[in-house]
């Protein structure tokens, strides 16, 4: 039990309220500014004194943004890619950890280690060989590059998720099937897939938002407009119309709200997938 | 079952695991092991990846680089923007974490403030930069507050100006990068024993001498494990610095990520930028085995 010396006590619960206030504002002003921003005019984003609230809402940017087919590709680039990334992604670490996790095999300790070690590889170190590789291949400028690349960054840490994972279910039960004379290939199917959605849906969340965030391969790996992602359109918008700050800023509220629902309908998923790696 | 039927199944019994890690291991080996001999290779070579026949260049590559006083520059500007980074993700984190912890606030406030508090990490690098060029512009809303509240005298040019510009883009950084701390701190905060604090209370510990003798030290472990990897990810930082500065002005907010890629796809120099990339791929291993021995030891 706590004793309290009711005066001190009190102000001490003033002041945490105050920091509390104080952390508010550091961590919310600067998403509010941009939410705000993306409902004004141009002219108002930089009037004196700054308008907390937009004085003449105006939906113009978002119709700007939403009627010009190049943006819109830009999305579904960014859906499409990160969308075929996560499928390829979940189903290659689930056969990857089914292996991990149900059986025990020459070198499963070294392949572990491996794996958990790429997870650090600079991304800028692999850059300029997949450049090469890419080049040499003919697919620069396409999805299918894009795509590969990804594949490489998702897939340890998704290895590792899938496996924690599959670690907590029962062998008792793909033993059941094989008591039945079925294979570990049909156990994976009827026994473990169907008890594994969570841990499937944890791998997922964390792929896509780490597609959905990627910069500098769809930076450098494709060239024409129409395979920009949004990380790329944005840039781009802010090379062209330096001065459309309210169409930036509704391009990156569309940009961001896949991740914020995400974070609203499965936030248990969402903290696992962000802290990836970093709590055992 | 007969003998053969048996080691029929001891055999497929052995090779399943190899077969179902097969897809996994292509993709490592392909995409992962081979391109990171090949930056190797190419940084041994002249003029690298833009021909088909390069000749051997010995440790020329090395040497330019170790001889540019710009990627020395880069990377005492890494060093800053990484611990300088790591350093206030920490406190920031840590002071957050033990405010919504205290029982002094209501549960209802403390979860709407949990989410609130972490939302710099929902948004994407590049958003994140695109935010803070508005709010840092001369004539954005930083520079008016700061000026009505006459704290500065004239507008300040935060990215463009060369004595703020390294300073700012790491204050856009601590922003983005807290909740990670945060996070995993309420985490250990909440698996700390309760009867520590309460043996505590009866020996009447003051609240800094609970903090520093029982929060702390049962938080350690959290505390280094994501300091070594906010190090190692913040280190190689792209998108923040590209947008808001793209390493200028001049060279002053230029980092070892936006020196490589310059050198790569500005001056088309691969076999340079190769041997920078090794550099980085090398400090990055250097502190990843730290990581993973520091994981073990645990």
């Amino acid at each position: 039990m706590r004793k309290r010396n009711s005066g001190k006590d009190k102000l001490i619960t003033v002041a945490l309220h105050i920091a509390l206030a104080a952390g508010l504002f550091f961590a919310a002003f600067p998403i509010y500014w941009m939410l705000s921003s993306s409902f004004k005019s141009n002219t108002e984003i930089f009037a004196l004194p700054p308008t907390i609230l937009p004085k003449a809402f105006t939906l113009e940017a978002y119709a700007a943004i939403l009627g010009d087919p190049v943006k819109l590709r830009f999305f579904f680039n960014s859906y499409f890619v990160a969308g075929a990334v996560t499928v390829l992604t979940v189903l290659i670490a689930l056969l990857a950890a089914y292996g991990f996790s149900r059986f025990n095999f020459r070198g499963k300790g070294s392949l572990n280690t491996l794996i958990i070690s790429t997870q650090t590889i600079p991304p800028i170190t692999l850059l300029i060989p997949f450049f090469g590789l890419v080049v040499s291949y003919g697919i620069f400028d396409t999805y299918v590059a894009l795509i590969l690349t990804y594949l490489v960054f998702t897939l340890p840490y998704a290895i590792l998720l899938m496996t924690g994972y599959l670690n907590t279910l029962p062998r008792d039960l793909d033993e059941a099937v094989a008591v039945d004379g079925g294979t570990s290939w049909t156990a994976l199917w009827r026994v473990i897939v169907p008890i594994s959605l969570p841990g499937i849906v944890a791998t997922s969340v964390y792929t896509f938002l780490l597609c959905w965030n990627e910069f500098l391969f769809a930076l450098t790996l494709t060239k024409s407009t129409s395979m920009r992602t949004v990380p790329i359109g944005i840039q781009l918008l802010m090379g062209q119309h330096a001065f459309e700050w309210n169409q930036m800023m509704a391009m990156s509220v569309l940009g961001s709200l896949p991740l914020l629902l995400i974070y609203l309908v499965a936030q248990r998923f969402f903290l696992a997938g962000m802290t990836a790696g970093s709590v055992k | 079952m007969t003998r053969q039927k048996r080691s029929h199944h001891k055999l497929k019994r052995a090779v399943a695991p190899y077969l179902y890690l097969s897809p996994s291991l292509l993709i490592v080996g392909l995409l992962m092991l081979l391109p990171m001999v090949t930056v190797i290779a190419y940084s041994f070579q002249n003029s690298a990846v833009l021909r088909r026949d390069p000749s051997f260049a010995g440790l020329k590559h090395y040497q330019a680089i170790f001889d540019d006083p710009v990627f020395w520059a880069s990377l005492w500007h890494t060093l800053y923007f990484t611990c300088m980074s790591v350093v206030f993700h920490m406190t920031i984190g840590m002071i957050f974490a033990l405010m919504l912890n205290s029982d002094r606030i209501n549960p209802t406030l403390r979860n709407v403030l949990r989410v609130l508090y972490i939302l710099p990490w929902l948004f994407t690098a590049v958003i994140i930069a695109v935010i803070w060029r508005l709010l840092l512009e001369p004539n954005g809303v930083v520079n008016s507050i700061l000026m009505q509240m006459g704290i500065i005298g004239s507008k300040i040019e935060w990215f463009s100006s060369p004595e703020t510009a390294l300073h700012a883009v790491t204050f856009a950084n601590i922003w983005a990068g807290y909740p990670l701390f945060m996070v995993s701190l309420l985490a250990g905060l909440q698996g700390i024993p309760k009867d520590f604090y309460e043996a505590a209370d009866i020996d009447g510990a003051r609240a800094y001498q609970k903090l520093i003798f029982i929060t702390i030290p049962q938080l350690m472990p959290i505390i280094i494990s994501i300091s070594l990897l906010d190090f190692i990810w913040t280190m190689q930082v792209f998108p923040l610095i590209w947008i808001t500065t793209g390493g200028g002005p001049i060279y002053a907010t230029e980092v070892l990520s936006t020196y490589t890629y310059k050198l790569a796809f500005s001056s088309y120099n691969l076999s340079q930028a190769s041997a920078s990339a090794v550099v980085i791929l090398l400090i990055s291993l250097g502190l990843t085995l730290f990581y993973i021995r520091y994981q073990r030891a645990r």
